[in-house]
């Protein structure tokens, strides 16, 4: 099918900022500018006053399946995912089994054929059933169709397997992710630790939790060699020490989630389980050294952690209910209050969307360059609306945005050149 | 005269004046106690469900005789082992009190915030018996009521808190109400068990026992969970003893007819020495006569009775 996008503004971070048309092909971008020459029977978008960009790379979400999908599915998800504009995402492997072997990866691969909506890449283990024991068989995964290795919420505490973790990695050009909590210090712990949790009583984790294995990491990424890969960082201390291992050249790149930098501890108040999550809300010094972080580079991707759960789950008292909330189809909103408040301008906003997560696993993703799959997202920037969790596409409702007044909606979303969602309305 | 709330979650909320409505009302209620019969109507037809997901045979007790008193009916519902073993959130079973026309929940509960997650899921009145390291509000406005009752008056009132405050609800309901009524709180203990921020709600914070209690009126000490030695807060009980328990030597260091008091059960030797637990200036009795009294009071109050 040919589609010709006309008229909007778009973005290819790095690339191309300004008026013109897209032209789609056999699923590939075949022109982007101004003035493009559409053939007669495409189908014509009409984008002026739109954004036109491509679709956004998520490098952090959990799709449960295998193992819990009354959470969420792979359906379900990418449903939620192009609605968010997201074209590509990455899951992480804390399913039932865990995705530790080439079974499990290619299972996940196959319903996300099925599914047909976004693509959907797989991240398997560090270790067997993420115990943090023996190395998975890291070169299976890879060539199964793994994109990047990590044990996310089960992170590996022993730093000689993490070591050669990443040695072995290295064999496969594959990024190491590493959810940085040190689990003796955060041990039984359900939000940050500080004055909200002292007043609360809630078991807190402290921000030097994050920090030393953040700390650790980075040295072992140094001593190895590896691609090192912070998921949603979200401290003072961690974005300090990536920056400082940036400039001495270490392999580095950092994520952070738009509830870290939209929201703080104080949120917990009232015990609201919608606002637990892991890493917990920081503080307000914390969120501002993620805004830092974003605006000075330090921090090159904004990832979801889209974590669907239950809503009996999250109805449990507060160290009851699971950690974690939805993001997909509110990333965009949320990032782009950033925009509005100066502290990114909207290219690198959707650089940080699109082609930063896309360089970080070295996918050829999240660019509109001719040739490139045609993985587009188009916005409408200034629309507003209110969060309503029961229109998510995904199959849970956690969220703590919900009655939120956002601006910046997902108008439709193209994926390998076919269009797998269109807002209700949306003409 | 009334709350005009329908919980009774956390002191935080409080006001000054709401708490000294609760020590007056529970006043009248200490007359009742002092009788031979030792009942009144005021609650009759009423019914009160002390809900206790943990052991605790003292507030437990303490409720069911209040109720008793008022002349409720009292149901008590420890479902620890048996629904939440087959899977039923607190919620549902909550749900299923309520739908028994339950007027008051007493909750106990190990995790913080319960009482709050079920007073936003029923309609009957809930009164926080406790939850995790909460608060125990009951438990504070009966410490409150003992210290009035010995003629002490708040306003600069010097009260020493001793042991793990971190993991402590008595502390924090402690805390915030003897803040608010113009008493000076110090909290004393290893800097292991001091929550972090504690300073910021207003309370001093000791390290050194002796130093601590110079001065003060009031010595509050908190029972040692003799199960978190080995959870490095602490070396050995031995030495916690030897800085943080209560000596009769130690008391001397407060002011002359300071009073001792525990929310109990005590550790004898550990925390208090058994001649302090026994000693003229030690309450603990008087803590325990008067959580009834209050308790009648909270009861009252929450139940919209006239």
């Amino acid at each position: 099918m040919t589609i010709v996008i006309t008229g909007g503004h778009i973005i290819d971070p790095g690339r191309f900022n300004g008026v013109g048309d897209l032209l789609i092909e056999e699923g590939k971008v075949a022109a982007v500018g101004p003035g493009v020459k559409a053939p007669a029977g495409a189908k014509r978008i009409a984008a002026k006053g739109r954004l036109v960009v491509p679709g956004f790379v998520d490098l952090h979400v959990h799709f449960r399946e295998p193992g819990f999908e009354y959470k969420e599915t792979i359906q379900t998800g990418s449903a939620s995912a192009v609605a968010g504009g997201f074209t590509t995402v990455c899951c992480m492997p804390n399913t039932n089994p865990v995705n530790d072997n080439q079974a499990i990866t290619e299972f996940i691969l196959e319903r996300a054929r099925a599914a047909g909506l976004a693509n959907v890449l797989p991240i398997g283990a560090i270790t067997k059933g993420s115990e943090g024991k023996e190395l998975a068989e890291i070169g299976d995964l890879r060539r199964a169709g793994c994109v990047a290795i990590s044990d996310d919420g089960k992170p590996v505490m022993n730093s000689l397997v993490m070591r050669r973790a990443m040695e072995y990695a290295l064999a496969f050009d594959v990024p190491v992710v590493d959810h940085c909590e040190d689990l003796h210090l955060a041990e039984g712990g359900c939000m940050n630790e500080g004055l909200v949790s002292t007043e609360l009583g809630l078991p807190g984790i402290p921000a030097a939790a994050e920090d030393v294995m953040v700390a650790r990491n980075v040295s072992l990424a140094e001593l190895t060699g590896a691609r090192l890969h912070l998921a949603h960082i979200s401290t003072v201390g961690s974005v300090r020490m990536v920056r400082e291992a940036k400039s001495r050249g270490i392999k580095v790149t950092a994520e952070a989630c738009p509830h870290h930098f939209t929201l703080t501890e104080e949120v917990v108040r009232g015990f609201n389980t919608l606002a637990k999550m892991n890493p917990p809300l920081r503080t307000w010094n914390d969120v501002q050294a993620i805004k830092e972080g974003l605006r000075d580079g330090t921090i090159d991707v904004i990832a979801t952690d889209h974590a669907p759960h239950a809503t009996q789950e999250k109805q449990q008292g507060f160290t009851e209910a699971p950690f974690g909330i939805v993001g997909l189809e509110t990333a965009l909103p949320l990032t782009l209050a950033l925009v509005d408040e100066g502290v990114l301008s909207l290219e690198s906003a959707i650089e940080k969307l699109t082609t930063a997560p896309a360089k970080a696993f070295g996918l050829s993703k999240g660019t509109l360059a001719v040739g490139a799959d045609a993985d587009v997202a188009v916005l409408d920037p200034h629309a507003q609306w209110e969060v309503d969790p029961a229109k998510f596409r995904s199959k849970s409702r956690n969220t703590p945005f919900a009655g939120w007044k956002v601006k910046g909606a997902v108008l439709a979303t193209i994926v390998g050149g076919r269009v797998v969602f269109e807002a209700p309305g949306a003409a | 005269m009334s709350l005009k709330r329908k919980d009774l979650l956390s002191l935080a909320p409080l006001s000054a004046d709401d708490i000294k409505l609760i020590l007056e009302t529970a006043d009248s209620f200490k007359e009742v106690t002092g009788r031979e019969i030792k009942k009144v109507p005021a609650l009759r037809g009423r019914t009160v469900v002390n809900l206790f997901f943990e052991p605790s045979t003292r507030t437990r007790t303490s409720f069911e005789l209040a109720a008793k008193r008022l002349s409720a009916d009292v149901i008590n519902f420890s479902p620890s082992s048996s629904s939440v073993v087959k899977g039923e959130t607190l919620l549902d079973t909550a749900r299923n009190i309520e739908a028994m026309q339950a007027d008051i929940i007493v909750l106990r509960h190990p995790s913080a915030g319960a009482a709050e997650a079920l007073a936003r899921g029923v309609k009957s009145s809930v009164i926080n018996a406790g939850d995790g390291w909460h608060e125990h509000p009951t438990q504070a406005l009966l410490d409150l009521y003992t210290i009035r009752e010995r003629g002490l008056p708040f306003e600069g009132l010097r009260v020493a808190i001793v042991g793990d405050v971190a993991h402590s609800r008595v502390a924090r309901s402690n805390i915030h109400a003897l803040s608010k009524l113009g008493a000076e709180v110090r909290v004393v203990g290893p800097p292991t068990m001091m929550p972090w921020g504690i300073d910021k709600l207003g309370a001093g914070v000791y390290y050194n026992l002796d130093e601590a209690l110079r001065g003060v009126q009031v010595i509050m000490m908190l029972r040692l969970q003799l199960e978190r030695q080995g959870r490095a807060l602490f070396p050995t009980i031995r030495e916690y003893a030897r800085l943080y328990g209560l000596t009769a030597e130690r008391v001397k260091l407060a002011d002359p007819g300071a009073i001792v008091m525990h929310p109990g059960p005590i550790n004898r030797g550990v925390e208090i020495a058994p001649e302090v637990a026994d000693s003229l200036s030690s309450v603990i009795l008087d803590q325990v006569a008067n959580g009834v009294a209050v308790r009648m009071g909270i009861l009252y109050l929450m139940s919209g009775a006239s």
